[in-house]
């Protein structure tokens, strides 16, 4: 029976660390102060937020949303948070809102996880590339077999996260809970070559669920391998460089614009905390692309400017950061002040 | 070593590429995304693209997963698919049979002699005749009263039929839909009425009721045809007032046998065309389902069309399957003897390129409208004349 109980723990322990909660190991990071806009997203009357998902801002700032409400739904604010348009509303590829990206081109792409599919928005709203398939009505209708995930395809999806573009135009999917792997594909849409696979795994270039990429402007490929709590890095090829161990579960990444780019990356609390969990988890990284650590921002709270749950960042300019929260069901804009000294830490 | 060479080039010949695909003509031709949609309303996967005698295009289109809500424990599906018209500049006019009972997974549009709309939904297993003012004037089929979800597993087909490629243009996701694939099949159906049993394999019932039908086809008569098709493997036959008079095909190979019957056209003759997808051959027949001839060498047929005119041409589309673009995609045009004059196009999410193709409208025969399952668009093809 002991044996039993204790096996139970370490059963515990592990579905713990599976569900994406990991206290960062970087020590001394200064703490960045801000302020969250108050009410920074003006929404109408009768409309209401749910999960919040995604979110992306365009190049005169215009905020998207992509939440999960009753129906899952894509919003566009403007630069002050007023309410534009609806974008998309019913189409065959909104199910469960897992991403939302704006390219250079201020194109707006979606990743749906009930669908398992990509697609991407001209600026006038219209959609203009399907990446993916979303599975047939009634193969759909069939209950999920058990066992492994089957081979992952060139143009399938299993459940993807997350999209990026390089300077080129490639796209890159993160895919995502069934798959756990990174595809590459040219800016038509052909499948040029992907990383991992549909097994998990921990070795480099293997994931326990990418949840999120980004990709900066020499091409490099940042992945938050949310299972294995860490950010890997890649080549435009898809080669293996680098990891960040240190800044705990990544959940999700960006990278932001400009000569000097910054990397931000979100070590969420988890859905499902245990006692103690918020006090370890829910803060913001931002780094150098090498992985140095500029400082940390935000800790985990039901109320404002805490943060239930981060599960996207827009970092279009790195120092006013939008997050979208899942448990909070609300985006929060963030204006970034100078870092302070590393008092708490010297103190200790 | 000049041996050698020879060996290898004779070996090429024989195991190669068949040598009449490789001499096809490949015709020059531009494309063109005229529809313009009213801001909240978005193509999905496009079952079904077809024109009337003034030019219209109705576009039957996959905008959503059917909706299950719950009674009495039972789930019930609901909506799923819209069909639209556009005048033939691609102006919005309308959209037809909004929230009726029969429009869940798009399959299929035609529009008939007398500019009637014909809609033919794969879930629903219904055929659905609008008059030209979009009121329903006459319906084939039954909808399952309720789904079973999630689905049984397919059973397989009695007698053992191999179910190969079932559901593959169709949009069938991994591994395609296989045998049956009968969700909408529920098991609550009356017993019998859904297929399968009393007669051979894929044959159905001999009655009027479907299960996954894919096209309808009328002859000069006014006969009305429906290849049914996913679920069953036969043409069903109609008088021109809605009567059942007889079906035929079975699940096979043989000349006669169908594995997964995706598309039908009928000729000024009364020669009945059929895409025997999963048999990668159009199998012609006359119109009491005598089998005649067969054309091979275009792929697996899943769309094809008729001209209309004194002389008429066949349209056929090899295409790729959902989930991958890299294969397939291009569409052959054939005489009515089975010759290939030409082909065009290949799989892709860029213009002139196509992904998945459904249906084919081909009233002007130099000016085709192509829907795509993949791109979720509808492409205008100008085809120039070689």
């Amino acid at each position: 029976m002991k044996q039993c109980v204790a096996c139970c723990f370490v059963f515990l322990l592990w579905a713990g660390s599976a569900f994406g909660q990991a206290k960062a190991t970087a020590q001394n990071v200064p703490e960045i102060p801000f302020d969250s806009v108050p009410n920074f997203l003006k929404i109408p009357a009768g409309l209401y937020l749910g999960e919040a998902i995604g979110v992306a801002t365009n190049s005169k700032g215009h905020v998207f949303v992509y939440t999960r409400s009753a129906n899952t739904r894509l919003f566009e604010f403007d630069q002050n948070g007023t309410y534009v348009r609806e974008i998309g509303e019913g189409n065959y590829g909104f199910e469960f809102a897992h991403s939302v990206r704006v390219d250079p081109q201020d194109n707006v792409w979606v990743v749906d996880e009930g669908t398992n599919l990509v697609l991407k928005f001209n600026p006038a709203g219209r959609i203009v590339m399907v990446l993916g398939h979303r599975p047939d009505v009634i193969a759909g209708a069939v209950a999920s077999p058990g066992g492994p995930a089957p081979p992952a395809e060139k143009y399938t999806f299993g459940r993807p996260t997350d999209v990026a573009w390089d300077p080129q135009g490639n796209i890159f999917v993160s895919d995502g809970y069934v798959n756990h792997r990174v595809v590459k594909y040219d800016k038509n849409g052909r499948f040029l070559k992907q990383v991992g696979s549909e097994k998990t795994g921990t070795g480099p270039g293997q994931f326990n669920t990418p949840h999120s990429v980004a990709v900066d402007a020499k091409g490099m490929v940042y992945v938050a391998d949310r299972g294995n709590n860490r950010v890997q890095v890649f080549d435009n090829d898809l080669n293996y460089k680098t990891s960040f161990m240190d800044v705990g579960t990544s959940w999700t990444v960006c990278v932001s614009p400009g000569p000097h780019q910054y990397f931000f990356t979100s070590n969420s609390n988890p859905n499902g905390n245990t006692p103690g969990s918020w006090d370890i988890t829910g803060e913001i990284y931002k780094m150098e692309l090498d992985g140095t650590i500029v400082g940390k921002f935000g800790h985990a709270g039901k109320l404002v400017p805490g943060f239930q749950v981060v599960h996207m960042l827009d970092c279009r300019n790195p120092n006013e950061i939008i997050v979208a929260e899942i448990e909070s069901w609300r985006v929060q804009k963030l204006m970034l002040k100078q870092p302070q000294a590393t008092k708490t830490s010297s103190l200790r | 070593m000049k041996r050698t060479l020879l060996l290898m080039f004779v070996g090429l010949v024989m195991n190669g590429i068949p040598l009449a695909a490789q001499s096809v003509p490949e015709m020059s031709f531009d494309s063109a995304d005229i529809l313009k949609l009213p801001a909240n309303i978005h193509l999905g996967e496009v079952g079904g693209v077809a024109t009337n005698s003034k030019g219209d295009i109705f576009v039957y289109t996959r905008t959503g997963h059917p909706t299950i809500t719950i009674g009495t424990s039972r789930p019930f599906a609901h909506g799923g698919s819209r069909l639209f018209q556009f005048d033939k500049t691609g102006k919005f006019v309308r959209e037809i049979g909004k929230d009726s009972y029969g429009l869940l997974v798009a399959q299929q549009v035609r529009v008939d002699p007398q500019d009637n709309i014909w809609v033919v939904d794969q879930m629903s297993s219904m055929v659905m005749k609008f008059d030209p003012n979009g009121n329903i004037q006459m319906l084939l089929g039954r909808k399952s009263e309720s789904e079973r979800v999630p689905a049984a597993p397919p059973t397989p087909q009695a007698g053992g039929a191999a179910p190969a490629a079932g559901g593959r243009a169709g949009g069938g996701g991994r591994g395609g839909a296989g045998a049956g694939g009968g969700a909408a099949a529920g098991a609550e159906a009356p017993a019998g009425q859904r297929g399968g049993r009393g007669g051979p394999p894929g044959a159905g019932q001999q009655s009027d009721v479907f299960q996954r039908p894919t096209d309808v086809a009328w002859d000069s008569a006014g006969n009305i045809y429906v290849a049914d098709g996913f679920g069953n493997a036969r043409i069903a036959k109609f008088d021109k007032v809605g009567k059942f008079v007889k079906s035929w095909g079975s699940r096979g190979s043989e000349p006669g046998q169908f594995n997964t019957v995706h598309g039908i056209a009928i000729d000024a003759q009364g020669n009945v065309y059929v895409a025997d997808t999963g048999n990668k051959r159009i199998q012609v027949f006359d119109t009491d389902g005598n089998f005649k001839t067969q054309f091979t060498n275009i792929g697996n047929p899943a769309a094809i069309c008729l001209t209309p005119g004194s002389r008429q041409f066949l349209y056929s589309s090899n295409s790729n399957p959902p989930e991958d673009i890299d294969v397939d995609g291009e569409i052959y045009k054939l005489d009515p003897t089975g010759k290939i004059i030409g082909k065009f196009g290949k799989a892709g999410k860029e213009m002139k390129e196509f992904g998945t193709v459904n249906q084919i409208d081909c009233r002007n025969p130099n000016e085709l409208f192509v829907g795509e399952i993949g791109n979720w668009r509808v492409q205008k093809v100008t085809l120039r004349s070689n």
